[in-house]
């Protein structure tokens, strides 16, 4: 049996040495937020680099931790407290327990502690967290001299963080529109937003970003596929290709075009990936935002602009003759 | 990272690895497929009905096949048909003392009654779980808490069998009787109580839900949908009708809170009777009349049925009740749902009629025979 050398599911090569410690050129400043002793890790590098730090520490990152672990233990410590301090209760209930927004009685104002009050303070916290992290990859860019094309892609979901979390709350005057902290009660909210206001796959928004979502997913798959197929040529030295087009990048872009007579090129390829990505939750953050504020039921809203269709037949047994031919057990 | 001998070991003995890992990875593979099975049940063996038209996703899965076979309760089901009156017989009203309810039957006829609901309701205590130990003289006594209970019972079966055949006779004659629910049992399974809050610590909504409790059904949804909804008349739609109206939710109209509240016992009517969604509801829009099955309608009654009987009959009762009988948390009366007498059947005893032996049952006047 032959099997190839470059058939592989994991990197087949790794570099392990001197440690890269990057650029030092403002005269030992950087060095001095950067932590870590970088060390080597075989099984990361199997899917990665397998050099492990330094890191970059940074104001940007203690304020997003120290907030976000802030958000973490308000959210753990209010869960352990609504079963009493049971250690096993805790564990048993963790998936179902959650940090509950204020009830909808006291709209925008500050409930008592127990009732949403704690859910405000973790907000905070945890909003102040993600505007930190997203300040931190802008000045990461910033230092790197790069394009802020990570920050953006970033924001694009912290605007749908903002959305369901402060926008829209605010817009509907109560933060009891606002999700739940906990493993099954935000699912919960999600089923039950959707059915509240008349079933969202009627909002185009939504559909939009569902196609977005499975258009990332699709183009994700093909791209990689493509470089991975082509990695014997070297059509994994992607910068190389896009400058030096080399006969990885032939072979890649012949394929697609006499597979569907368009293709991408080595650059275009990550416009279409990064677009993709950042308009999914771009558009569901405007579809969840017009919700309850604007359209109240996209069912009928979907109606009113004739694309939900109207079936004709009946519904249930009647249509069968009888039960029993409705459930199948007629003689 | 590994020992020296163990790396000098795999140097000096190259070896395809390909081979072995094959076979592992298939015999793996299978080992987990298998236990997948097993676990989480055969994807085969699963049923599905269309019940729309087509493109509406209308369809009703049954995923436990044990549900097609017999309900193995019916085999345990004790009926007897009636004896015909001939005119002129004395009644039970005449005969024993006591006698509040079933009055109008003769003797033969009542007997058969008592005799069939202590099968029904106590097959391992007899006449003795209701009427006590004493001699038959000492039957019309009232000292004994269960035979005030089952007096009370007795009533609401027959107004369940007079006045909502619009439920329980929805699809063709079945009736109800202590059967349905009790199943054999002094208690019937599936009764609730009262459980709400189930959070310490914590105030409003955060307080009733996100919880696995057995009212949730494992869900993390409210905990208190059955007692919101199945003990008073409480809306249970959240719809806006219109695609746009005015209103803060929670204030002027439903919030998302409420939306769980409904979920949750919208899931707990799914469960009762093993059913889904659309099996009641076209599911692209839960609130429209016009796009429902009639199972949705019957489902309706039923709520109003449950909430009826919980009302007038069961709450009432408390006062009656032992403490071991009464709920865990509040010592409130045990009360009824869905799932009481569904017991996870699309209908009760898959359909069985069981009133037609059992007209005295049928209503709260005078038994008619046919």
């Amino acid at each position: 049996m032959m099997f190839p050398e470059y058939q592989n599911i994991f990197t087949q090569v790794q570099v392990q040495g001197t440690p890269e410690m990057g650029m030092d050129d403002t005269g030992n400043n950087m060095m001095e937020e950067r932590v870590g002793r970088p060390r080597f890790n075989t099984l990361a590098g199997l899917i990665g680099n397998g050099q492990i730090g330094p890191y970059y520490w940074g104001w940007t990152s203690m304020v997003a931790f120290a907030t976000g672990l802030a958000w973490f233990f308000i959210v753990g410590f209010n869960m352990l407290a609504q079963v009493g301090y049971s250690i096993p209760q805790f564990i048993r209930q963790l998936f179902w327990l959650a940090l509950e927004p204020p009830s909808p009685e006291y709209g925008l104002s500050m409930p008592p502690l127990d009732e949403g009050g704690w859910y405000i303070i973790a907000s905070f916290f945890l909003l102040v967290s993600v505007m930190t992290w997203l300040l931190r990859a802008y000045l990461l860019a910033q230092q790197h001299k790069m394009g802020k094309h990570i920050f953006w892609g970033f924001a694009a979901a912290v605007w749908l963080f903002l959305v369901l979390g402060l926008f829209r709350p605010v817009l509907m005057g109560s933060w009891s529109e606002a999700v739940p902290y906990g493993i099954f009660p935000h699912l919960d909210w999600t089923t039950a937003f959707s059915i509240r206001y008349g079933n969202l796959y009627y909002n185009p928004f939504h559909c939009l970003s569902i196609v977005f979502l499975y258009g990332s997913v699709l183009l994700f798959c093909m791209h990689g596929g493509t470089i991975l197929a082509v990695t014997r040529y070297g059509g994994d030295r992607e910068l190389e290709q896009i400058y030096d087009r080399g006969t990885a990048t032939e072979r890649a872009a012949l394929f697609w075009r006499w597979t569907m007579g368009f293709n991408a090129t080595m650059e275009g390829i990550h416009r279409w990936a990064w677009w993709f990505a950042v308009l999914t939750p771009i558009t569901g953050g405007i579809g969840i935002l017009l919700t309850g504020t604007v359209v109240d039921n996209w069912f009928i809203w979907a109606q009113e602009h004739n694309f939900a269709p109207m079936y004709d037949g009946s519904y249930g047994y009647a249509d069968y003759g009888s039960y029993e031919a409705f459930i199948g057990k007629e003689n | 990272m590994l020992p020296k001998w163990f790396n000098k070991w795999n140097q000096d003995n190259p070896t395809n690895v390909f081979g072995p890992a094959i076979l592992i990875g298939v015999l793996g593979g299978a080992v987990f497929a298998a236990a997948i099975v097993v676990t989480w049940g055969n994807p085969a063996q699963t049923a599905s009905l269309q019940t729309g038209p087509r493109g509406t996703g209308m369809s009703v899965p049954e995923f436990n096949m044990d549900r097609l076979d017999a309900d193995p309760t019916i085999e345990a089901y004790y009926t007897e048909e009636p004896y015909i009156p001939e005119g002129g017989e004395d009644l039970a009203k005449d005969i024993y003392q006591n006698v509040q309810v079933l009055g109008d039957l003769t003797e033969d006829n009542f007997n058969r009654v008592m005799a069939a609901m202590t099968q029904w309701v106590s097959p391992d205590e007899g006449c003795a779980y209701c009427h006590g130990d004493g001699d038959p003289e000492t039957y019309g006594e009232d000292n004994l808490y269960t035979k005030v209970v089952s007096r009370r019972m007795i009533q609401m079966t027959q107004n369940i069998n007079e006045n909502w055949g619009g439920h329980v006779n929805a699809v063709g004659e079945v009736g109800v009787n202590c059967y349905s629910c009790h199943r054999g049992e002094n208690v019937p399974s599936e009764i609730w109580f009262n459980i709400s809050p189930v959070n310490e610590a914590a105030g409003g909504w955060a307080s009733v839900q996100n919880r696995a409790t057995s009212v949730s059904q494992a869900t993390s949804l409210p905990s208190n949908a059955l007692e919101v909804y199945l003990t008073d008349y409480e809306p249970v739609n959240v719809h806006a009708l219109e695609s746009r109206e005015e209103g803060v939710p929670g204030i002027d109209n439903a919030s998302i809170q409420k939306t769980e509240q409904t979920y949750s016992l919208m899931n707990y009517f799914s469960n009762s009777l093993g059913v889904n969604c659309v099996f009641c509801h076209n599911s692209r829009a839960f609130y429209d009349p016009g796009q429902v099955t009639p199972q949705w309608a019957t489902a309706l009654l039923g709520r109003q049925m449950v909430i009826e009987l919980n009302q007038e009959y069961l709450i009432p009762l408390e006062a009656e009740y032992p403490q071991d009988r009464l709920g865990p948390i509040y010592g409130d009366a045990p009360k009824a749902a869905c799932k009481t007498c569904h017991k996870g059947y699309q209908r009760p005893l898959q359909g069985m009629n069981v009133i037609a032996d059992w007209p005295e049952l049928a209503t709260s006047e005078a038994p008619v025979y046919e």
